[in-house]
């Protein structure tokens, strides 16, 4: 169900600021990739036109091509809300509903879009869903308390449940651990080893090691000055762009000698 | 503190770090100080008016408010040092200012219940003044109680839809032009006087059912135009307080934008959409003038029906009261008490309402206990 996603001269406006410029990238299934960069050079602003989360955001727009397998994402007849559906998405700050219990907030995907299904298929869902999440055993005794009562990392693996609980083809996470102490962060990789198994993972980091860590491909993004449009300078293999990277602004950003 | 206090007054442990740290000790006055001061000041002040023979609470407590702000002020900067006196200045007119704030709210709350419960008992809340001529010991409010209750129960079902979709419109969908229109004009319809909203129901009211048509439900209309703005101020502030990553969390799941809305912003701030609907309800449930304009002051009878002519309600039965004073000793004085207990039944329902909009935002409001 892993699927892939091609991207090809993609610019991403902010109104009349161009955010990114010209993005041409593969994205494999059934592994994990790793977008680091410096702040603000639009790692992220990426991740979210790969979903249409981009468009929520007034005034934001898309140029270029985006295709999920042979699904072209921007076709004016493609509903974002699909879109959506087959793209999950985990954010830097962890976000259960507040209204919600543990467990209404894993089946939240079906339960906000009204979706009827069986008391036994939701609780197979729950179950399977905080299986993943290595979260099961944490909360299994108290699944109707509030989302809101867990521990910082119990509740990004909550919001990591509740995005595969509705079984995307791609799972992107933006700085999923960047407000995470190190023993939630390290829960939080295992299940991303877990997870790309079964999902297309992106994720964006800050962190090179865990970029060094988790990921098969690495992407490194760039501006190239104030005020400029940010641009992929180089993707490939992790190990590659951690070793023996073909660019010279690659170099300077994995070994510290930046600028 | 006191510990404190008796450190620094006795000074004998430790000279050395004593002298070398000299400018961080100062001495204090103890805790009960000002307490105290304000008991002599009070003691004095009204000893000194009862010799001349002149004791009035209320200079009384002006003359010794001002000698305790000199008293402490003095008292301090001697024993003290000038910024802490100044501290204690400032905290005894912040003071000042905080009582002058609430001797009229109390003198006020404390009149109504005195007066209002000559009259006020089961009786009064039971019966309707039909039949009762103004020099009877008789009749009640509660056709103005059901009246109140169905006029304002009325505006509140055409406010709350209105309102609530408006500020949901402004902050959800609203871009440009148009929500800048609505933003403008829901702040200047916040500044109608109800009067006016009153004469515009008149006139409504005369172009589609004729001259003279004064009913319950012209009534919730003019109320319902000075309740939708204060609506829609409130929803807004309470819906931009939802903060916005459970949207996107929510678009991220597939969700389209309505089901959002509907499933995740409106619960979670329901408490505060609730508060803010009972506190523009408690605002125009007081309102006197559009009333009379609109649902008129003659009905004396139990009626529920909004379309059925005029209709009392709890202010207008205080106005009409009142203005049965003047008509002769003996109904002058039912009078004043009828309205008296009127306005402490008005002020009960209003405090009613109060009590409901905090139950329901505990009730509701999304927390992490279990």
């Amino acid at each position: 169900m892993a699927k892939r996603i091609d991207v090809s001269d993609l610019n991403v406006y902010y109104g009349d600021f161009k955010a990114v410029e010209d993005v041409t990238m593969t994205i494999e299934p059934r592994s994990v990739t790793a977008f680091i960069g410096s702040s603000g050079c639009g790692k992220s602003t990426f991740l979210r036109t790969l979903n249409r989360m981009h468009e929520v955001t007034p005034g934001a727009r898309v140029q270029g091509k985006v295709m999920l397998d042979n699904l072209d994402v921007y076709d004016p007849s493609v509903d974002p809300v699909a879109v959506r559906r087959e793209i999950g998405m985990v954010f830097q700050r962890a976000n259960p509903f507040p209204t919600m219990s543990i467990y209404d907030n894993v089946i939240a995907g079906a339960k906000l879009n009204n979706q009827r299904m069986s008391k036994r298929r939701a609780d197979e869902i729950v179950e399977r869903s905080l299986r993943d999440a290595n979260l099961w055993e944490e909360v299994k005794d108290r699944l109707h308390k509030p989302g809101a009562g867990l521990s910082g990392g119990q509740q990004q693996r909550l919001c990591i449940a509740r995005a595969t609980a509705v079984e995307p083809a791609v799972l992107l996470m933006d700085e999923p651990c960047s407000a995470l102490d190190p023993i939630s962060t390290l829960a939080i990789e295992d299940l991303i080893a877990k997870l790309k198994e079964n999902y297309t993972i992106v994720i964006v980091t800050h962190n090179m090691q865990q970029a060094a860590r988790v990921s098969d491909r690495t992407a490194f993004f760039n501006l190239a000055g104030t005020g400029q449009p940010g641009r992929l300078i180089e993707m490939g293999d992790t190990n590659k762009i951690f070793t023996k990277p073909d660019q010279k602004e690659t170099e300077n950003y994995i070994t510290g000698r930046f600028g | 503190m006191t510990t404190t206090t008796q450190r620094t007054a006795s000074g004998s442990s430790g000279e050395g770090p004593r002298t070398e740290n000299q400018g961080f000790y100062t001495r204090q006055l103890p805790k009960y100080f000002p307490a105290a001061l304000l008991a002599i000041c009070a003691v004095v002040v009204s000893a000194v008016f009862a010799l001349l023979g002149a004791f009035h609470p209320v200079p009384v407590a002006v003359v010794a408010a001002l000698l305790y702000l000199v008293a402490i002020t003095v008292s301090s900067a001697v024993i003290e040092n000038s910024r802490r006196a100044k501290d204690r200045l400032v905290t005894g007119i912040v003071y000042c200012c905080f009582a002058i704030a609430v001797v009229p709210l109390v003198s006020l709350l404390s009149t109504v219940v005195v007066y209002g419960l000559e009259r006020f008992n089961l009786y009064f809340l039971s019966v309707s003044m039909n039949g009762v001529i103004p020099s009877m010991d008789a009749g009640g409010v509660y056709h103005a109680i059901v009246g109140t209750l169905v006029i304002t129960g009325l505006a509140t079902l055409i406010s709350v839809p209105i309102g609530l979709m408006t500020a949901i419109y402004v902050v959800e969908y609203g871009r440009g032009r148009l929500k800048q229109a609505i933003t403008f004009f829901v702040d200047v319809m916040t500044g109608i006087p109800s009067i006016v909203a009153g004469l515009f129901v008149v006139a409504l009211w005369m172009m589609v059912f004729g001259p003279g048509q004064t009913n319950g439900l012209a009534g919730a209309v003019a109320l319902s135009v000075l309740m939708i703005p204060v609506v829609v101020r409130s929803s807004e502030e309470m819906l931009r307080l939802v903060p916005n990553e459970l949207r996107e969390a929510s678009y991220a799941l597939g969700v389209p934008k309505w089901l959002t809305i509907v499933k995740v912003v409106l619960p979670t701030a329901v408490a505060g959409l609730t508060t803010g609907i009972i506190l523009a309800l408690a605002r125009v449930i007081g309102e006197t003038a559009p009333l009379i304009l609109t649902a008129g002051m003659a009905s004396t009878r139990i009626q529920a029906n909004p379309l059925d002519g005029d209709m009392m309600t709890l202010p207008v039965f205080i106005y009409q009261q009142v203005g049965n004073l003047g008509l002769s000793a003996e109904a002058g004085a039912y009078a004043e008490e009828r309205a008296w207990a009127a306005a402490l039944t008005l002020i009960l329902v209003v405090m009613l309402l109060f009590l409901t909009a905090r139950l329901v935002s505990r009730f509701f409001s999304p927390n992490s206990r279990g």
